[in-house]
């Protein structure tokens, strides 16, 4: 974008604007009472404010602000996308699968999210992390978690 | 003395076998991640924060104390070698360092640094040991006033401090209180925020939120242009200093560890603008000016002896009065929560082997981080060239089982998705993450000392203004930010921090 404005700027402002009504507004839905007894939504309501104040300043001094110096460049949609998937992962199948195949899976999705590790390269540093971590985690240091789980036991 | 006496105790617990152990475990990882790309002390504190659960609490302030300052260690290491600062606070080094090893003098430049490092981090503790005991006694009179203007002043100081913008830094404070609020309510239980979870009952879980934007965000930012390194010397010799060398540091270092110690009592950035207040001051006071940025000792030993200091230093406020200085504090706070101590001034008179142990642990740790650096530089070197694309799944794989072990919880890994991509987001767009750290563990107590000086003062806000140390904490922390604000500092700011980045 070649917009005389700090894009940063713009979106930074806009984002913590955000914030800042979306607090707010669950604020006002709470107990707000009074200086002496305050209510569950009294502080929460006043730092909504303040921030929202922060955002507005923020987006409007970016419309005066020239262009970036360095420009937002690009966003490794690939790697995010594996590895937020390989988190959820994790989460989603540590109990069921247990510590082993979950971890080696979560570590696998992690490693490819690289441009440059092969799928070899991959699967090989899953492998040896899963081996160090279950080393480390449940040999050594003798956290109680279940290296497989009750999906795999027929 | 109190004081022989006290440190004795200190000793007597820190040189246990195990707490020597887990001390030497502390400053190797230390090292280790200052050393490595892509992760630093704060990522790495927040990933084994849940391992240690299982320790006494004196061995596992102990360690986490150990990988703090030993980061500071192992990032000179990379700020001398490949002109890369593995930490904010060696950047400075990096500008001399790095033409020392151009001109194959990196052995000295290195020894220079440990030496320096060694001799401010021990005089910087002394000085912690000193300073401490009559600073809690002061502590030990607040009252929820002062608290209320404490914590102001503190995430005020660390906004002034940091570079980047001080609006959006302020903006990335008060999102970190707001996230801080998610949970029940402490006085009426009402759950707030809690989008009708109710894992999110108790909060959101801090080591999610640190690790989330200190250590996924991070990652994403580093794939966005992956790079390899390149090592410039790949093998270091010749460690010795000449006479010539040690007569050219004994100034710089005494006068580093004074600045350092003072600066890093300071909230947010005390090491990283100690490191630069020295390179600057050295530069000032030296005959040879011409000679810095061209391989000048002075500019290695003297912000190295006083980012160290600093990092020492550091822990006065939390261990006197509770409130971090540092992100990494941030997180030995939750650390002193999880093994049922409050932090704050009752630490030292409720558990003095700790609090002696600890600073008597930061000694050993010292002492042994010169060992490990020194003599087994070769195998640092080595590790420089690890490529990132290899590491970045081990802090993956540690971040999951570390922080699904604190309450076997699927939900604190989904928590880490969601504030990584919050974190990546603002990252990208300049926004700092350390204050949103702060201000999210310093948010629920700033919120109860609010609305229980409140009470007291039956609702009057003067009370605030008229009780004079909450009235003093406040202006300065008004100060603060009016001087920042003001052009001709933010110009100076900027000039300060440009080599930073």
């Amino acid at each position: 974008m070649t917009s005389q404005k700090s894009m940063k700027d713009l979106l930074a402002g806009l984002i913590f604007i955000g914030f800042g009504l979306a607090f707010g507004y669950a604020s006002l839905t709470y107990e707000i009472g009074t200086a002496l007894r305050m209510g569950p939504g009294y502080f929460p309501l006043i730092l909504s404010g303040v921030i929202l104040l922060l955002g507005v300043v923020i987006f409007v001094q970016s419309l005066a602000a020239g262009p970036d110096e360095i420009p937002l460049g690009r966003v490794p949609w690939f790697g995010l996308i594996l590895l937020t998937g390989g988190l959820i992962f994790f989460g989603v199948t540590v109990r069921g699968l247990g510590l082993a195949p979950s971890l080696f899976v979560a570590t696998f999705m992690s490693a490819f999210a690289s441009e440059r590790t092969s799928v070899v390269g991959a699967f090989l540093l899953a492998t040896a992390l899963t081996a160090i971590c279950i080393l480390i985690f449940i040999w050594a240091l003798g956290l109680s978690l279940a290296v497989t789980g009750p999906w795999l036991r027929f | 003395m109190d004081l022989l006496a006290n440190l004795g105790l200190g000793f007597d617990t820190a040189l246990t076998l195990n707490n020597i152990l887990y001390c030497f475990v502390g400053v190797l990882l230390g090292t280790l991640v200052g050393v490595l790309p892509g992760i630093g002390p704060t990522g790495t504190v927040a990933i084994l924060l849940p391992i240690t659960f299982t320790f006494e609490p004196v061995t596992a302030l102990i360690m986490l104390a150990g990988i703090y300052y030993g980061a500071q260690y192992g990032g000179s290491t990379t700020a001398i070698l490949i002109n890369l600062p593995g930490e904010s606070s060696s950047a400075v080094t990096a500008i001399d360092g790095y033409e020392m090893a151009k001109q194959g003098r990196a052995g000295p430049a290195l020894a220079t640094a440990a030496l320096g490092s060694f001799f401010a981090g021990s005089v910087a503790t002394l000085l912690l040991a000193v300073a401490a005991p009559p600073l809690v006694n002061i502590a030990l009179k607040f009252g929820s006033a002062e608290y209320f203007s404490l914590i102001v002043l503190g995430l005020i100081a660390s906004v002034a401090l940091a570079h980047g913008s001080i609006i959006k830094a302020l903006a990335m404070i008060v999102l970190g209180l707001l996230l801080g609020m998610v949970g029940q309510d402490l006085y009426s239980g009402q759950p707030r925020f809690t989008f009708g979870f109710f894992e999110l009952y108790n909060g959101i879980n801090f080591v999610s939120v640190a690790v989330g934007v200190f250590g996924v965000a991070e990652i994403l930012r580093n794939l966005e242009s992956e790079s390899t390194r390149t090592v410039l010397v790949s093998k270091v010799e010749n460690l010795w200093l000449t006479k010539e060398d040690f007569r050219r540091i004994v100034s710089p270092i005494l006068r580093g560890t004074g600045l350092g110690s003072i600066l890093g009592v300071l909230p947010g950035g005390g090491h990283v603008l100690a490191a630069f207040a020295s390179y600057s001051l050295e530069k000032k006071l030296s005959r040879n000016e011409a000679e810095f940025g061209k391989g000048a000792i002075e500019g290695v030993a003297g912000p190295e002896s006083a980012n160290n200091a600093a990092a020492q230093t550091s822990f006065i406020p939390l261990l006197t009065l509770g409130i971090p200085a540092h992100p990494v504090m941030a997180l030995m706070i939750g650390a002193f929560i999880i093994h049922g101590i409050t932090p704050g001034p009752n630490v030292l008179t409720d558990e003095p082997a700790l609090f002696w142990g600890l600073i008597a642990s930061m000694w050993i740790g010292n002492f042994l981080l010169v060992v490990l650096n020194l003599p087994l530089i070769g195998i640092w070197v080595k590790m420089l060239t690890i490529p990132y694309r290899m590491l970045f799944p081990a802090i993956v794989a540690f971040a999951c089982i570390g922080t699904y072990s604190i309450g076997l919880n699927a939900f604190d890994i989904y928590a880490i998705v969601v504030l990584a991509i919050i974190g990546y987001v603002l990252i990208k767009l300049d926004c700092e993450p350390a204050p949103l750290l702060l201000g999210f563990v310093l948010g629920p107590l700033l919120e109860e000392h609010l609305r229980r000086a409140m009470i007291i003062s039956r609702g009057d806000p003067m009370t605030f203004i008229e009780r004079p140390i909450s009235a003093g904490l406040l202006a300065v922390a008004a100060l603060a930010i009016v001087l920042s604000l003001l052009p001709s500092i933010r110009k100076k700011r900027e000039e300060v921090f440009v080599e930073e980045d």
